[in-house]
């Protein structure tokens, strides 16, 4: 392999695997979104969480699987908690109003984040081995197969949940129309809470997988929960396929720039894009072309 | 800070509108009582009166604070409450007036005093070149550009040290003004108090004239606004230019205050702080830009004493309140004062 491509391919697997991170925390947003129209700036909290909360319970002495599992189902608890108590109160206020609950929200849990588990950097380790892999001349770590085979895992989950399932089913004509969903006997509260529940599972998943990589820190959340709205937004708000295309091409945007251009401004990089993106399509990729009725 | 209290606003909003809806002349006393003249004598007396009540050089300091967040937020507030148009990248325009200042002063030896103008000449050009093509988005896209705008300055002047000091920041130099350099809290309360007359003074014209009206359309039905003949995009860009402006003054006239700047002005959190005022306070009320000003300024330093509870208390607060007064608190409590009076 001549090494101009095996340089290019190494920049592909990190753009991949971070994109992969990205697009998780997208269809959290994008969950959330087409079910109560609320963007969760709270988002990247979940993702924090995750990581934030396996550590403490390794630090216990707890095994792995076990660490995980409890994590993300105390993010869940977090995720169900902010919608009871603080989406369904203001479901009628305006849409700065609900971003400003969603960002307080995320500040409370980052404040209680560092009070409980303190503010230090913590890793976790990888889930099989820091032992680099080899392909095709570059090298790829277990941890990113790790996280290409759980997020790959989880959308097809995702796609059956949606395509198949009553209650997948309920959450997209609730996301349609409400009131006709709740017409047709849909429990549209209920929806609301499910939609939370789960868009915190995601956000904890991502959490967990990318925390042997980067390391987790009670504020390790605002810089991902950004990318995660930014790709949301890249691929059309509300649309799952653009959640996933969005990440992944933000992941590799970020990687081959930072690679090629320059690494300084890896982080304005994708910004960059998405502007030049919505000045040309102001519904993102796959967004649907807004409609409005007088 | 409980004295800024809008009370015209609240307590005769009522006959100004009919008295205007009907062409009859108001009276004396609601001229008095209006937003416009009331709301403002009552400005004046507070900024009038509040020296009597600072006694130290860090009252003076919070006091200053909040004259400077409340320009940006008057400026805001015309934008997102009177506009309808979110921006969640103001702390950047902020940032590049303050960091317009410092360079110009120390590296190209600029006067202060012209260094200003200069920073808000550009940040206007630079929000007028954006304006068109940011505010065909709406809603979360909106969000997402603006957003986009202020990371973007954010990381610039984190990253050229070689003009902006990097992530370190960089010291700014006390202007000078016929060999007197003007320095400490006495004096920049009264260059600050000057400015934010002059902003609310704008503001108050600016929501009364024939543009102002444009704007409430805007915000009511854009379509609909359109429709009547209201060249939408125009007003839009017209009140986007303005606040961004208005941004960078307050930024020139924070880092000549505080004689240094850091990034960290142009973050995402000041950008949420700057809009979570105009909220707190009321939307489309100019007087509760100044009391969610007041308000979220104090409030930092009033939880500062709770140490690492701190962002606690502080999301909780932003929660309850945003829950319980959607509106904001200026328009929540006139309303029950209101309620109650026709109770009564």
């Amino acid at each position: 392999m001549p090494a101009p491509l095996v340089e290019f391919l190494q920049f592909l697997f990190s753009g991949i695997t971070s994109g992969a991170i990205y697009a998780l925390v997208a269809l959290g947003f994008a969950l959330i979104y087409n079910a109560s129209h609320v963007i969760n700036f709270a988002q990247g909290e979940f993702v924090m969480l995750g990581g934030m909360v396996t550590w403490a319970l390794l630090s216990q002495g707890i095994d792995l699987p076990l660490a995980i599992a409890g994590a993300v189902a105390l993010t869940m608890v977090v995720g169900l908690a902010l919608e009871k108590l603080a989406i369904e109160p203001a479901r009628n206020a305006d849409v700065v109003t609900l971003i400003i609950i969603t960002i307080g929200a995320g500040i409370f849990l980052r404040g209680l984040t560092s009070v409980t588990l303190g503010k230090d950097l913590h890793a976790l380790p990888s889930f099989s081995g820091d032992e680099p892999l080899s392909l095709l001349g570059a090298t790829i770590m277990p941890q990113s197969l790790w996280i290409l085979g759980v997020t790959a895992g989880i959308v097809v989950l995702l796609h059956g949940f949606f395509n198949y399932t009553l209650l997948g089913k309920a959450i997209l004509a609730t996301s349609h129309n409400r009131l006709a969903a709740r017409l047709v006997g849909i429990n549209v509260s209920f929806v609301l809470l499910l939609s939370f529940g789960l868009s915190a599972l995601l956000g904890a998943v991502a959490g967990i997988l990318i925390a042997p990589i980067t390391a987790t820190h009670f504020e390790v959340g605002i810089m991902l929960g950004l990318k995660g709205f930014a790709a949301a937004i890249l691929g059309g708000l509300g649309n799952g396929v653009g959640a996933i295309v969005g990440g992944l091409l933000l992941g590799l945007i970020e990687s081959l720039g930072a690679g090629y251009i320059s690494s300084d401004y890896k982080d304005a990089m994708a910004f960059v894009v998405i502007l030049g993106v919505l000045f040309f399509m102001p519904s993102g990729l796959f967004g649907r072309r807004g409609t409005e009725r007088v | 800070m409980a004295d800024i209290r809008p009370s015209g606003y609240s307590k005769h909003r009522k006959p100004q509108t009919y008295s205007r809806r009907l062409g009859t002349r108001a009276t004396p006393a609601q001229v008095l009582l209006s937003e416009r003249v009331g709301g403002m004598l009552t400005l004046l007396v507070v900024i009038a009166v509040l020296p009597l009540l600072l006694t130290n050089n860090y009252q003076y300091d919070v006091v200053v604070n909040i004259g400077i967040n409340a320009i940006v937020v008057v400026g805001l507030n015309l934008l997102i409450g009177y506009a309808g148009q979110i921006s969640l990248g103001h702390a950047g325009f902020f940032a590049l007036g303050a960091y317009a200042s410092a360079i110009l002063t120390t590296r190209y030896g600029l006067h202060g005093a012209l260094a200003l103008p200069l920073g808000a000449l550009g940040v206007g050009l630079l929000a007028y070149v954006i304006a068109r093509p940011i505010l065909r988005l709406s809603g979360h896209y909106l969000a997402m550009a603006t957003l986009g705008v202020g990371l973007i300055i954010n990381i610039v002047i984190s990253r050229e040290a070689w003009l902006t000091g990097g992530p370190d920041g960089m010291y700014v130099p006390a202007i000078e003004v016929w060999g007197f350099e003007l320095y400490g809290g006495p004096v920049w309360y009264w260059i600050v108090a000057a400015v934010l007359v002059l902003a609310v003074w704008l503001s108050l014209n600016l929501i009364d004239s024939p543009a102002g009206r444009a704007l409430r359309a805007l915000h009511g039905a854009s379509v609909a606004a359109e429709v009547a003949g209201v060249d939408t995009t125009r007003y839009k860009v017209m009140v986007f230019v303005l606040s961004a402006v208005m941004a960078s003054v307050a930024g020139s006239l924070a880092a000549h205050f505080s004689e240094f700047v850091t990034p960290d002005k142009a973050s995402f959190f000041h950008s949420i702080l700057f809009v979570t005022m105009v909220v707190f306070g009321g939307m489309a009320s100019t007087f509760g830009a100044l009391v969610g000003a007041a308000v979220l300024t104090l409030l930092p330093q009033l939880l500062a004493d709770f140490a690492s509870y701190e962002h606690m208390i502080l999301g909780l607060i932003m929660m309850v309140v945003m829950i319980f007064m959607p509106k904001g608190l200026v328009p929540t409590l006139s309303g029950l004062a209101r309620r109650r009076r026709a109770r009564s």
